[in-house]
């Protein structure tokens, strides 16, 4: 039994211009223990799906299964199974984060819980924060309760909505490594994030969203292996001939083209030599997951094969 | 510990935290009423045979604390949650509809009784009412309490701003507490204003309770007990219904 199974799952939201369709028939299954990267970019659904699955948001057509049970008609055993980690910061500005830890054990059923409380607090580095308010807390901080919160009724399956999201590099250190040691206790995880290197280095299986369809569904490294093999990398102080630009990704000075062998590389580097501009800091690297996003993102039709 | 008494134990905690704005404040409001009213009309106004004015106002100002608390605990608990976005904390957890309910009302009647004791307590230096009946005290006021409570949490599921919580406040609550006999029987008035009182739930919360205190009102309390608590079945059930069907808090 998958850990999370979407079943063509759909949602139409009513807006002021019409309906608007977030979600189109999405359908995959996660499997028990894996570590599974959901990417998009902004609005794409990632977080509509997410709502659905943590029964805040309701499908307009298909359903989601954790563990078997529907996350609308048996919505009590579906919450029981899944930690979720909210996107947006949000926190209860009455308690101090001991208090707010205790409360949603309880609101799960949960009593006596204060070992596993202290465990997350010293896991997230919160074990001096164990009494201060909410309030107190800087941006980061309250990130890390919002982990402790839903990982205190010990859930099966962990769902993190973009936890990284302006976050500094020691806390996503910390949660990564944290994160990371439960996966291997045989907790799923269920990642969304903006930060493709992060997805590369964790996840073993990926699905890209893109306008509401599933695009790409693969393992990491299969995907990593289907793109380009090869990006040509240099630095420009002119700008590129508009036919060299249509191929090419820009960002500031720096210039990256995709390349599948040595001669396609040359052909490159000669028509900029042509145009008369000069490369600097010349570099030639393995293509990583952003190169495979953009390429997705940059099709027309989805992908085949998007089906399980 | 099951998951409502966790909900209900940190909504007591919220307010109980902010006790001096939740609880000593509208005891010190009421206080006001009673010395301002009391001072005005002990000489003017004669309700009750046997009864002075001062001790006739005091059941019903202890009342219509309870219920303004009772609403306002509720109320301002899921708007604030709402708006704040903490609300998910308690949407991603299994606790049922019900659960929702017995923990926001049921907190609601605490704090409710607790400020209607505070005045109570406090108007008791100035004159005490005699507890003929006091059952009957004990069952309007978690009746009352239970009832506004219960508006509260469809107040607050229902406002999307704190402006729109305001207005259901101003314009339905207020008036009919104030109009529901709090400071007058409803005897004094001329008879079409005693017709519209009798439309008024509120007004049958407030006659039945003060009966609890003076064996004395203006209609039976078995009336009022049947009105109130068929009042409190309706406003339970919709409020039931509403978190069942996850009413502007699940999208």
């Amino acid at each position: 039994m998958p850990a999370i199974s979407f079943q063509s799952v759909s949602k139409t939201y009513q807006t002021a211009r019409g309906p608007f369709q977030a979600l189109d028939g999405v359908r995959f299954d996660i499997e028990d223990g894996e570590f599974f990267g959901l990417l998009g970019p902004n609005g794409a659904g990632k977080t509509t799906l997410i709502s659905i699955l943590a029964g805040l948001s309701r499908a307009t057509s298909g359903r989601i299964e954790v563990h078997g049970h529907d996350v609308q008609t048996d919505a009590a055993q579906a919450r029981r199974q899944l930690g979720v980690v909210p996107q947006e910061l949000v926190f209860d500005p009455f308690f101090n984060v001991r208090e707010a830890l205790r409360f949603q054990s309880g609101y799960f059923g949960v009593r006596h819980n204060d070992d596993w409380i202290d465990e997350l607090l010293a896991s997230l580095g919160l074990a001096d924060k164990a009494n201060s308010n909410m309030r107190q807390l800087s941006g980061g901080m309250k990130r890390r309760v919002l982990v402790a919160q839903a990982l205190v009724h010990k859930p099966p399956v962990i769902v993190l909505d973009e936890p990284t999201a302006g976050v500094d590099v020691e806390l996503r250190q910390t949660l990564w490594q944290f994160i990371a040691k439960l996966n291997r206790q045989g907790h799923t995880v269920l990642l969304t994030t903006h930060y493709l290197e992060e997805a590369e280095a964790l996840c073993g299986r990926l699905a890209m969203l893109k306008q509401g369809r599933v695009v790409a569904l693969d393992r990491t490294s299969d995907l990593l292996k289907a793109a380009s093999s090869n990006v040509l990398r240099f630095k420009l102080d002119a700008e590129l001939p508009p036919v060299l630009a249509r191929q090419a990704r820009i960002t500031g000075r720096i210039v990256q083209f995709p390349a599948n062998d040595a001669l396609e590389i040359e052909r490159y580097l000669a028509a900029v030599r042509e145009a008369g501009l000069h490369a600097e800091d010349v570099e030639i690297r393995k293509a990583d997951l952003e190169d495979v996003f953009l390429d997705v993102m940059g099709q027309d039709t989805p992908a085949a094969g998007v089906t399980p | 510990m099951s998951g409502w008494q966790a909900l209900f134990y940190k909504e007591i905690l919220r307010f109980w935290k902010v006790s001096f704005q939740t609880v000593a404040a509208p005891v010190l409001t009421a206080c006001l009423y009673m010395l301002i009213f009391g001072h005005v009309l002990e000489d003017r106004v004669k309700v009750y045979d046997q009864v002075s004015y001062t001790a006739f106002l005091v059941p019903g100002l202890v009342m219509m604390s309870v219920l303004q608390n009772a609403f306002a605990n509720s109320s301002s608990s899921i708007i604030q949650s709402k708006i704040m976005g903490n609300l998910v904390f308690i949407l991603l957890t299994p606790l049922s509809h019900r659960s929702w309910f017995v923990a926001y009302v049921g907190s609601s009647i605490v704090r409710g009784l607790a400020v209607g004791l505070g005045v109570l307590l406090v108007t008791s230096f100035v004159t005490t009412p005699s507890f003929v009946a006091p059952l009957w005290i004990l069952a309007f006021a978690l009746l009352g309490a239970g009832i506004l409570g219960t508006l509260g949490l469809i107040a607050g599921l229902w406002a999307e701003k704190f402006d729109q919580m305001a207005a259901f406040q101003n314009f339905i609550i207020m008036p009919m507490t104030f109009l529901s006999g709090v400071f007058y029987s409803i005897h004094s008035l001329p008879a079409f204003w005693q017709g519209v009182s009798h439309l008024n739930p509120f007004f049958y919360m407030i006659d039945g309770f003060r009966y609890g205190f003076f064996g004395v009102s203006d209609v039976s309390p078995w009336i009022s007990l049947g009105l109130v608590s068929a009042t409190f079945a309706v406003v339970a059930g919709i409020a039931l219904h509403l978190l069942r069907i996850g009413y502007k808090i699940r999208g």
